[in-house]
């Protein structure tokens, strides 16, 4: 069975992560600076896995994906600091992250039943306007803070609490990774390969949009919340547009519709500006090599080949075992 | 009564009338054909009939009940499935997944199922698998399995095109011009499937075709149609040597 060893594989991969990170927080071995990116590291894994589901899977470009994150941020941040003092902290963060993914999923229905209609990059556009729009709604609300922020969230999702924001890391990818081998998730991808083709073998191609953008919108939301209980404030300056670029990248980088690229592109590019740290003013320039470098890599013919030796491999073993 | 009853179907376009007044009839368990030189309105009235456009005037009626203003995958549910003149795949996915697609509307697991992969997914799954692996044996692709569709030769994606439709359990099959660019080989070999199909799932079939020998060689009933209205209607053999035919197709 292909599928029980591949199981075995990723569980394999998903302990070692979690052993290692594990034993360096234990022993103290990394510097404030890394133990500060390990949970943006793991909200960025989260918030690429689930824009991969609309990006790769579904195909449509969408450029909100930061307005769907801050809507489940603050959502989740409100119920923390409100709930902080009657609640035992787990309960109040299980409920915080239901809150906010709920939060961000009624608005992924609210943008994505009129939205989905467009294709292409008019939907890409009116998604970067709505991301656009929710900052600018959250900054004029009183309840949110306005402009100076919403601060003195509970901490309950820092590098202390490591276990549960990996556990968190694993429950989104293992949703996707299902979603996408089920009937669901292959009426999802068979919109996006040829939607007059979906519709005439009886699929309703806009009930699955919708359902593919409104998961990835409580994914994101979710995500939101780890962020939120992270870093403890919340602005609306920080989910503009250039967030919701910098995820759309980790997901092309991994080559779309592949979530284990997605997943190694948001942890390279989340950990890169930090650990070029040291290199002080080539930073950015560094930052932007790497992506060069991993753009030509993804087009280029090493990568094909690569690919197709695999895919060779594959059919040999297959015709050897038939 | 007769499994597909269209009357007086028409439908314009700006100033054109690409159908007029259709009208057709056709028994369960037939294999019809549906000729006419290009351009008239074959391919038109084969949208009307799975719903992608709505027709200005007329009636639909599969088994008596209207299918007109049904969206096309409500259509399908109906019992209509389609292939398309131009190959319509699933380009990205694997030959069985193409075939799993099609599958969709005959398991239930819902949502929750295929997140968590828990209960009934595994089971369904597999008899998804068993139903897909058994429609392509029957269209001799199952060694291609794994294969993405867009890799497959230009014939055997035209047979996916075919067993993905007939994976839908459709009570009418609809084939635009399953032999266009086929060689003569491959012409018979598709004759052959198509008589193997009527057998093994008792489909009703409704063709558009070019090739005469396709159509002469199965087709029990043609339709003429040219520039949007019937021509001709009844046996190949008398339709085919109708002086009004020969017209359409070869000029004065």
């Amino acid at each position: 069975m292909a599928n029980k060893k591949k199981l075995i594989i990723n569980g394999i991969i998903a302990a070692v992560v979690y052993a290692a990170v594990m034993i360096l927080l234990g022993q103290g071995l990394l510097s404030r600076q890394l133990m500060s990116i390990i949970v943006p590291i793991c909200v960025y894994t989260m918030l690429a896995v689930s824009l991969c589901l609309v990006v790769g899977f579904l195909g449509e470009l969408s450029l909100g994906h930061a307005g769907f994150m801050s809507v489940g941020a603050y959502a989740g941040a409100l119920f923390l600091i409100h709930t902080q003092d009657v609640l035992p902290s787990i309960v109040s963060l299980i409920g915080g992250l239901l809150a906010g993914g709920c939060c961000a999923a009624i608005m992924g229905v609210i943008i994505g039943v009129p939205v989905l209609r467009l294709k292409g990059d008019y939907l890409a556009i009116v998604t970067l306007g709505f991301g656009e729009i929710i900052k600018s709604v959250i900054n004029s609300m009183t309840i949110t803070g306005g402009a100076k922020g919403l601060s003195k969230i509970p901490l309950l999702t820092t590098y202390r609490s490591f276990t549960v924001v990996f556990v968190l890391v694993l429950i989104v990818i293992i949703v996707v990774a299902n979603l996408v081998n089920s009937r669901h998730g292959r009426a999802v991808m068979a919109v996006r390969d040829n939607y007059i083709a979906a519709e005439a073998v009886g699929i309703p191609v806009s009930r699955f949009k919708t359902m593919a953008f409104v998961i990835a919108a409580f994914l994101a939301g979710m995500a939101g919340v780890v962020y939120a209980g992270n870093i403890g404030i919340l602005k609306p300056v920080q989910f503009d547009y250039n967030m919701s670029i910098e995820i759309l990248v980790m997901v092309v980088l991994g080559g779309m519709g592949n979530i284990r690229g997605a997943i190694i592109a948001a942890v390279i590019l989340t950990a890169l500006p930090e650990v070029l740290r040291e290199t002080a003013d080539y930073r950015m320039l560094l930052y932007a090599i790497v992506l060069i470098v991993l753009m030509l890599f993804n087009n280029s013919g090493i990568k094909r080949r690569i690919m197709e030796k695999r895919n060779m491999n594959k059919s040999e073993k297959a015709k050897k075992e038939a | 009564m007769a499994l597909l009853e269209v009357k007086n179907l028409g439908i314009s376009f700006g100033g054109l009338r690409a159908v007029d007044d259709l009208n057709m009839s056709i028994e369960e368990g037939s294999l019809v054909g549906l000729i006419g030189p290009n351009g008239a309105g074959k391919t038109t009235a084969f949208n009307l009939l799975t719903g992608v456009y709505l027709p200005n005037d007329g009636m639909i009626l599969l088994e008596g009940k209207s299918i007109v203003g049904k969206k096309p995958a409500e259509i399908c549910q109906a019992g209509i499935a389609r292939t398309f003149q131009n190959i319509r795949l699933f380009s990205k996915m694997s030959v069985l997944d193409n075939v799993k697609v099609a599958l969709h509307n005959h398991v239930k697991y819902n949502l929750a199922f295929s997140i968590l992969h828990v209960g009934s997914y595994f089971k369904q799954e597999r008899r998804m698998n068993e139903q897909a692996a058994e429609i392509l044996k029957v269209f001799e692709l199952d060694e291609y399995a794994d294969t993405l569709a867009s890799n497959l030769p230009y014939g055997k994606q035209r047979k996916l095109e075919i067993a993905r439709a007939l994976a839908t359990e459709p009570k009418l099959l609809l084939l635009d011009e399953p032999a266009a660019g086929m060689n003569p080989n491959e012409t018979v070999e598709l004759m052959e499937t198509i008589e193997l199909i009527r057998k093994k799932f008792g489909v009703t079939i409704l063709l558009i075709e070019h090739d005469m020998k396709l159509v002469s060689g199965i087709c029990e009933y043609l339709y003429v149609l040219n520039f949007g209205t019937e021509l001709a209607n009844g046996a190949p053999k008398e339709v085919l040597n109708d002086p009004k035919v020969l017209t359409a197709y070869l000029g004065e």
